[in-house]
C-alpha cells in the first residue's frame, strides 16, 4: 500500500522549505533545531508544562495537519529512537541527588517514549489508533510500515506519522564518549589522529499527514520501504528493492563516518551509477530518525522549486527529479531503503 | 489466520511456562519484598521479582555477562518460545517484535550515578544498550529471528501492541513467522517513578476490590511464536490458538489517568470483538489489565459493564500474582491467556473481598476448570494507549 503525503511539518536545524539550502551551522558540537514561536500553535498554559521535545513534536504534528487541511487524524503513529531524553535525565538526576526521596512525578510521566504521540492525541482529542515505535534508527520506517498496513485494511483513513528525536547536553556528552562524533577541536587534535569521524549530531521533529489514496493535496508518495537488521547490504538487495523502477536521485545518508561513507559510495557506484546523488545529514545531522527529515527533503526536491547547494550535490541530476531513493544508515549500520515518487 | 505455535515466559511466579501455570493453578503468587535492587525500599516494597540474578540468567541462556536485565529476561523467554516449536524449513522469514518501557535502564542507572559526578566516569558498557531497540537486537540475535526486528514502547500496552504489529506483519506477507511480546526489568527509575505518582500499594495489591490501594510492580518477559497458515500447514504444526481480533485506541483524557467511564478501554475492547467477528457473550474469560489502582480498575470495570452489560464473562487480574510487569504485561498475559485456552481453565483474582461500589463486578475468586473458547486480554497504558486482544481456540480443533 502506498503512502500519499498531503502535509508536512518540519522543525529541523535548517529551513527545509527555503529556496536555497546550504549546510546548517553547528551549535557547538551539534546541529540544533531552529525552533518556531510555539505560542502560534499551542496555548501558553500547555506549553509551560512541556519539555522541548514535546513542544517540537506536537508543533510539527499540528503543522502537518494544517498543511493538509485535516482537523483530526484517524491515527497517530510516531517513531523515536531515544524518546524524551531531557525528562528521563531530569528524573534520573533528581532520583540520585535526592536519594529516592520527595520526587516530582512530572518528568517521569513525560519520560516514556509514547508521550509525544499521546500528547498529540490529547491536544486533538483523537481517540483513534495510536502507536509508538522505538527501534533506534528504524523507528520512523517501522511507523511508516504500520501506516501502510493500516491503509491495507482502510485506505480512506488520514494517518499522521512522525519521526522525532532531540539532542540534549547530556545525550551529546554520552554519545561523544564513544568517540564517534566530530569535535569542535578536531583541527587542533589532528596530530592525535582526530578528524577520522566527521559525524555531527543532529535532531529534528518531522510529521507527515498521509492517506492511502491520492488526494488533490498529495505532493509525493512513498511506494516502498525496507529495513535491514544487519550491518551491511548488497547491490542485489538494492536492485531487488527497486525492481525496474527508474531512479532520478539517491538521497544518501552520508554521515561523516569515513569508512561507512566510502562503503556506501562504492555500493551506489556499483548499483546506481547513473542516478543523481546527494546527501542530507549536513542539513539535519546524524540522529536515529534522520530519515524522516530525508523524506521531507525528498518531497521538496521533487517539487521543482529546489535549487541545490552545489557543494552537496556531488552527482547532479539534469532535469526534473520525479523519483528518489533514500538510502540511510546510522553510524554505518541500520540500513534502510525508501522509494518515493512525485505526484 | 495467524496461529500461535509456541510460547515462552519468565516472571515472579515461574521461570517457564510449566512453572507459571502451576503457580496460577495453585493460587501461589510471587509478590515479596524487594531484594535484588539496592534501594531505599529494599526489604519493604512488595514487588514481583524474578528470583534469578543476572549472572545466573546469563549462564543459563549462554549470553555474554553484563547485559541489561531486560535483555536477559527477554532472551530467557524468547529462547523457551523458539524451542517450544520445531521448524524444519530454513527459509522462513522470521521477525521479532518486542515491547519494553525501560530498555537498558537498570545498567544506565548505574552509569549515571558515576557520570553525574564526573562526565568522564561511568563504564560505557553500562550505557551502550540503553536504547529500547538495542535490547530487541540483543534478543533477536540470540534466537536468530533477524529478518525484521522492531520495538514498541506505548507504556503498559507495549507488548500487546507488539503482538498486534507482528500479527499484521504476517497477514501482510512481510514475514512468515514472528516472535512477539515484551520484556521489562525492575529498576529504581520505575520504582521511584510510580512511587512519586503515589499509585503503589505498600501491601499486596487488591485489583478490582473496593479497598484497593494501588499496584505492585513486577518484572518479566513473555513471548508468543506466531506463524502464518502456510507455515502451520507446511511444518505440520499444532495450532495452540489464534489471534482472533484486536483493538488499539487512545483514551485522550489525561497523561497518566484513564477517563472515569473508560472510553478508550471500551473502544479497544469493542474493536477487538468487531475484528474477531464475535459478540460480547462469546468471550469466555477476560484477563484484566487490573492493576489495582483506584483509577484503572474503576475505569476498566465501567467499560466492561458498558460493553458486556448483563453478559459479563469470568474475569480476573493475574497481576495479583505477578505484579504489574509494565511493558512486559501484555506478552506475559497473552501467555497466561493461552494457558487458559490450553488447560480450559479460569485463573483467580487473588485477595478479592468486596466489589467496587460503583460497578459491583465480582472477579473470579477460585481457580476453575471450565470451557474456554475465546479469551480477551486487556492492556491500558500511560498516555491513554489502550489495547485489547482476543486469543481463541483454532476453529478446526475440537
Amino acid at each position: 500500500m502506498r503512502l500519499f503525503i498531503n502535509g508536512i511539518g518540519v522543525i529541523a536545524p535548517c529551513d527545509v522549505f527555503s529556496e536555497k539550502l546550504s549546510a546548517s551551522y553547528p551549535n557547538g558540537d551539534k546541529l540544533k533545531c531552529i525552533e518556531p514561536d510555539y505560542t502560534s500553535w499551542i496555548s501558553p498554559q500547555a506549553i509551560r508544562r512541556m519539555s522541548r521535545i514535546l513542544k517540537m513534536g506536537t508543533t510539527s504534528a499540528l503543522m502537518a495537519l494544517q498543511h493538509s487541511s485535516v482537523q483530526v487524524p484517524d491515527a497517530i503513529i510516531t517513531g523515536t529512537g531515544y524518546g524524551c531524553i531531557e525528562d528521563t535525565t531530569s528524573f534520573l538526576t533528581r532520583l540520585i541527588a535526592q536519594d529516592e526521596e520527595a520526587l516530582n512525578p512530572t518528568p517521569f510521566m513525560q519520560s516514556t517514549h509514547n508521550t509525544i504521540g499521546s500528547l498529540v492525541a490529547l491536544l486533538l482529542q483523537c481517540q483513534g489508533y495510536n502507536h509508538t515505535f522505538v527501534h533506534g534508527a528504524h523507528a520512523f520506517e517501522h511507523a511508516l510500515v504500520d501506516a501502510m498496513m493500516l491503509f491495507e485494511d482502510q485506505p480512506a483513513l488520514n494517518v499522521l506519522v512522525g519521526g522525532i528525536d532531540e539532542s540534549t547536553d547530556v545525550s551529546q556528552a554520552i554519545h561523544a564518549r564513544f568517540g564517534k562524533y566530530r569535535r569542535a577541536d578536531d583541527e587542533a587534535r589532528k596530530d592525535e589522529g582526530a578528524g577520522q569521524h566527521g559525524v555531527i549530531a543532529g535532531e529534528g521533529a518531522v510529521f507527515f499527514s498521509l492517506t492511502g489514496r491520492q488526494s488533490p493535496n498529495s505532493t509525493a508518495v512513498i511506494d516502498r520501504i525496507q529495513t535491514f537488521a544487519k550491518s551491511s547490504i548488497t547491490s542485489k538487495e538494492i536492485t531487488t528493492f527497486i525492481e525496474d523502477h527508474k531512479i532520478d536521485l539517491v538521497l544518501s545518508g552520508q554521515s561523516g563516518n569515513a569508512v561507512a561513507d566510502r562503503d556506501a559510495e562504492r555500493l551506489l557506484d556499483a548499483t546506481l551509477p547513473r542516478a543523481g546523488r546527494t546527501q542530507f545529514k549536513h542539513l539535519c545531522g546524524e540522529y536515529t530518525t534522520a530519515s524522516a527529515f530525508a523524506v521531507a527533503l525528498a518531497v521538496k526536491m521533487m517539487s521543482g522549486n529546489f535549487r541545490n547547494d552545489k557543494s552537496s550535490m556531488y552527482q547532479p541530476h539534469n532535469g526534473e527529479i520525479r523519483s528518489v531513493l533514500i538510502y540511510n544508515r546510522y553510524f554505518g549500520g541500520d540500513h534502510s531503503l525508501m522509494l518515493m515518487n512525485a505526484c | 489466520m495467524v496461529h500461535i505455535a509456541g510460547a515462552g515466559i519468565i516472571s515472579g511466579i515461574g521461570h517457564n511456562y510449566e512453572q507459571c501455570f502451576s503457580s496460577l493453578a495453585n493460587s501461589t503468587h510471587g509478590i515479596k519484598p524487594l531484594s535484588k535492587i539496592q534501594s531505599r525500599f529494599t526489604g519493604s516494597l512488595p514487588v514481583g521479582e524474578v528470583m534469578l540474578d543476572n549472572d545466573a540468567i546469563s549462564l543459563e541462556v549462554g549470553a555474554q555477562p553484563g547485559l541489561p536485565r531486560t535483555a536477559l529476561l527477554g532472551i530467557h523467554a524468547a529462547t523457551e518460545a523458539v524451542r517450544s516449536c520445531t521448524l524444519k524449513h530454513p527459509g522462513w522469514r522470521k521477525g521479532f517484535v518486542s515491547g519494553t518501557t525501560v530498555g537498558g535502564m537498570d545498567r544506565s542507572e548505574i552509569f549515571f550515578r558515576s557520570f553525574l559526578n564526573d562526565r568522564k566516569s561511568g563504564h560505557l558498557n553500562d550505557i551502550v544498550h540503553h536504547g529500547c531497540g538495542s535490547i530487541s537486537n540483543l534478543i533477536a540475535q540470540h534466537v536468530g529471528f533477524t529478518d525484521f526486528v522492531s520495538t514498541i514502547n506505548t507504556a503498559c500496552s507495549s507488548s500487546v501492541n507488539a503482538i498486534i504489529y507482528a500479527t499484521k506483519l504476517i497477514r501482510n506477507g512481510l514475514v512468515d513467522i514472528a516472535l512477539a511480546g515484551g520484556t521489562d526489568a525492575l529498576t529504581k527509575f520505575t520504582i521511584n517513578g510510580f512511587r512519586s505518582l503515589m499509585i503503589l500499594d505498600e501491601d499486596l495489591c487488591k485489583p478490582f476490590d473496593a479497598n484497593r490501594a494501588g499496584l505492585n510492580l513486577g518484572e518479566g518477559a513473555g513471548y508468543v511464536l506466531l506463524v502464518s497458515e502456510k507455515v502451520m500447514k507446511y511444518e505440520a504444526l499444532n495450532s495452540r490458538g489464534v489471534i482472533a481480533g484486536f483493538g488499539n485506541t487512545n483514551d485522550a483524557y489525561h497523561q497518566t489517568a484513564s477517563s472515569p467511564e473508560g472510553r478508550g478501554s471500551y473502544l479497544a475492547m469493542k474493536q477487538a470483538l468487531t475484528t474477531a467477528s464475535l459478540d460480547a457473550d462469546e468471550i469466555s474469560y477476560i484477563n484484566l489489565h487490573g492493576t489495582g489502582t483506584v483509577n484503572n480498575d474503576l475505569s476498566e470495570s465501567a467499560a466492561i459493564i458498558r460493553l458486556f452489560q448483563d453478559k459479563v464473562p469470568a474475569l480476573s487480574s493475574t497481576k495479583t500474582f505477578t505484579g504489574h510487569t509494565l511493558g512486559a504485561c501484555g506478552g506475559i498475559e497473552a501467555v497466561f491467556s493461552l494457558m487458559a485456552l490450553e488447560h480450559q481453565c479460569i485463573f483467580p483474582n487473588l485477595r478479592f473481598g468486596e466489589a467496587i461500589h460503583e460497578t459491583g463486578l465480582k472477579p473470579q475468586q477460585h481457580f476453575a476448570i471450565q470451557s474456554v473458547k475465546h479469551v480477551m486480554s486487556n492492556s491500558f497504558g500511560f498516555g491513554g494507549n489502550c489495547s485489547s486482544i482476543i486469543i481463541s481456540q483454532n476453529s478446526n480443533s475440537q
